[in-house]
């Protein structure tokens, strides 16, 4: 873990990330001028959501607070920073790939912001037990504060908290709603 | 007269069967239950309305009794109006009249004044022998003449199905109010047919889970009050409660040992969720599982050896059980699906029921131990939270229908469905309590 993050540190220059949109260039505080590119990630390279960062080419976290995300991209719409609900599969605490960018902007803002600290919620459908989902709401919490920290955010900034079923989205008993329903949510 | 002496049954000073309420607060709504299935031969039974004090009563004790029958599924009762008599003691019975209209069962009672409450006096015969099968005096206050009517349709349900009777206990379950946007959570406690229905804590955060203490004095369930998961230990009759868990990460799915004094658990302060035994008196913990995969809903086996649980460590949620005193966990659910989960034996510990899923649909199932036989009981999509009457015959649970959560119950043989809904309320997770002593 430790040796993850090291790696990571010393890859220059940082490069920022913004949900969708293409490419365009963003200039921050310090000289380093970074391409944004667009890192939505195509159904064809869904990895299962298992979380291996050194796979990830042309990929490089902003952590060790000299560049990044400050308050302003928290409150932009355009920024990654604006997704806050990560919706999860059936019976499933991985983390899709598609969310990637957004998680790596959080971990990025945290990593920058050492005094933000962040809860991350898990939710789970009705389908079946409640308590299964209770359990399965803090997996997805959990599984998504592993991977923010693993890019550059401070275990002691992310509290994770479980509501399984008992705060949906959704009020509705369809399938569309429960897909809704299974998610973590991002609360600042 | 003797008869009567020799068995008689005292439950003068019972209030709410021994639950003494600091301040009870009846819930607005009164549960209703329609048997939606029964079994074809139900034991045709009249009970003619007993003989009441002048002053009447505050409760209609024979339709108590009527209403109890008749709802167990078991039991076709005769319509008032089609009796040809209404007799209140043994020798005004006319047993030809009965005979010829082929009711096999018959029960007379009166009840009387006292300088306590009331004396309830009854008696069931078999009119083709012409005889009394049993005859009791029942003592009751006022206020619990509810609960002494279920008494009776106990005694009466024993004596012609040879099986002890339910009517005379209770059950608790969540409903769920909406306020405008806002919900409002509430643990209510009621009899078993759903009435006397008494809140016992309200708020405005999620409760979950409540299950009934063995000694059936206490509850236990878990609130959100604070925010995060919490368990909570609450005295039925002082209304004091005692937070027992509220550790890191989720504190949830309590479940009693069968002497009361421990509670299995699932807690992730340590990690993922993991099932831990704590003992009350002395609040230590001990750990049960240790994996990197959900363990979650334990349940005590009736003799306090073993628990079951759900985990999720073979790729799908499956019923586990592993040894209280330690040991490795035995997966009981083969080739019985993608999803089983939330189990609890039955009371002499043959049987499990718990959710099972098969094509989309959640529903509940009971699985025969000794011949790993699993019969699925119900056809909805959405049911779940199963639990057992105390004699193993019925079992409550959770259905969906209309797009609202609400009771059902159906018998462990699958004969029986039925129905039990309060308006204006979502109603779920039932626990169905122990026989009252």
């Amino acid at each position: 873990m430790n040796t993850l993050l090291k790696s990571i540190t010393l890859i220059t220059p940082i490069i920022l990330l913004t949900g969708c949109g293409g490419s365009e260039s963003i200039t921050k505080s310090n000289e380093t001028v970074a391409t944004v590119e667009d890192h939505s990630i195509g159904e064809g390279n869904l990895d299962n959501g298992e979380m291996d960062v050194l796979d990830e080419e042309a990929t490089t976290y902003a952590v060790d607070g000299a560049t990044g995300y400050d308050i302003s991209d928290l409150n932009d719409p355009d920024s990654p920073l604006s997704i806050r609900v990560i919706y999860f599969e059936y019976d499933s605490s991985a983390v899709l790939a598609d969310y990637r960018p957004a998680v790596e902007a959080h971990a990025a803002y945290l990593a920058n912001n050492p005094g933000t600290v962040i809860t991350l919620e898990g939710h789970a459908d009705e389908q079946g037990s409640r308590e299964y989902n209770l359990a399965l709401g803090e997996l997805r919490a959990k599984s998504l504060k592993q991977q923010m920290v693993l890019m550059g955010a401070s275990p002691e900034q992310i509290t994770t908290v479980s509501y399984g079923e008992e705060r949906p989205a959704e009020d509705a008993h369809d399938d569309e709603a429960y897909s809704l329903n299974r998610r973590a949510e991002l609360v600042y | 007269m003797k008869k009567i002496a020799q068995a008689l049954l005292t439950i003068a000073g019972l209030n709410l069967a021994g639950l003494h309420l600091a301040s009870p607060v009846f819930a607005e709504e009164v549960m209703t239950i329609e048997i939606t299935e029964g079994v074809e031969n139900a034991t045709p039974i009249a009970i003619v309305p007993f003989e009441s004090p002048e002053a009447g009563l505050p409760v209609n004790i024979s339709q108590v009794v009527t209403d109890d029958l008749e709802s167990s599924g078991y039991f076709k009762t005769m319509p008032v109006t089609d009796m040809p008599s209404q007799p209140n003691d043994f020798k005004s019975i006319m047993f030809d009249d009965w005979k010829r209209m082929g009711m096999d069962n018959l029960v007379v009672g009166k009840a009387s004044e006292t300088a306590s409450g009331y004396a309830i006096e009854f008696r069931l015969a078999d009119v083709y022998k012409g005889s009394q099968l049993t005859g009791l005096r029942v003592m009751s206050k006022a206020s619990s003449l509810r609960f002494a009517a279920h008494q009776i349709s106990d005694v009466i349900y024993e004596k012609l199905t040879g099986e002890q009777g339910v009517f005379a206990t209770r059950i608790t379950y969540i409903t769920v109010k909406k306020e405008g946007k806002k919900k409002r959570y509430h643990l209510e406690m009621a009899d078993a047919d759903g009435s006397n229905p008494v809140v016992l804590f309200s708020t405005s955060h999620p409760i979950m889970s409540p299950v009934w203490a063995p000694n059936g004095h206490q509850l236990a369930y878990v609130s959100f009050e604070e925010g995060n998961s919490a368990i909570y230990v609450q005295n039925i009759s002082t209304g004091k409660r005692q937070m027992v868990a509220s550790g890191r990460g989720i504190n949830s799915s309590p479940a009693w040992s069968p002497d009361s004094s421990k509670l299995a658990m699932t807690l992730s302060k340590d990690g993922n969720p993991e099932i831990y035994i704590k003992n009350i008196r002395t609040n230590q913990f001990t750990r049960i599982t240790n994996n990197r995969a959900i363990d979650t809903e334990a349940a005590f086996s009736p003799d306090g050896r073993n628990l079951v649980f759900t985990s999720n460590r073979g790729g799908s949620p499956q019923i586990y059980q592993t040894p209280v005193s330690g040991g490795s966990a035995q997966r009981l659910t083969f080739n019985m699906g993608k999803y089983n989960a939330g189990a609890s034996y039955s009371p002499d510990g043959k049987m499990l029921t718990f959710v099972h899923q098969s094509n989309g649909a959640y529903q509940i199932a009971v699985l025969d131990l000794d011949y790993q036989q699993l019969t699925v009981l119900t056809d909805a999509r959405q049911d779940e939270s199963p639990s057992f009457a105390p004699n193993g015959n019925m079992i409550i649970y959770s259905t969906n229908r209309g797009h609202r959560s609400e009771l059902a119950a159906v018998s462990v043989d699958g004969k029986i469905h039925k129905r039990l809904t309060i308006r204006g309320s979502e109603v779920r997770d039932p626990d169905w309590g122990p026989f009252v002593r």
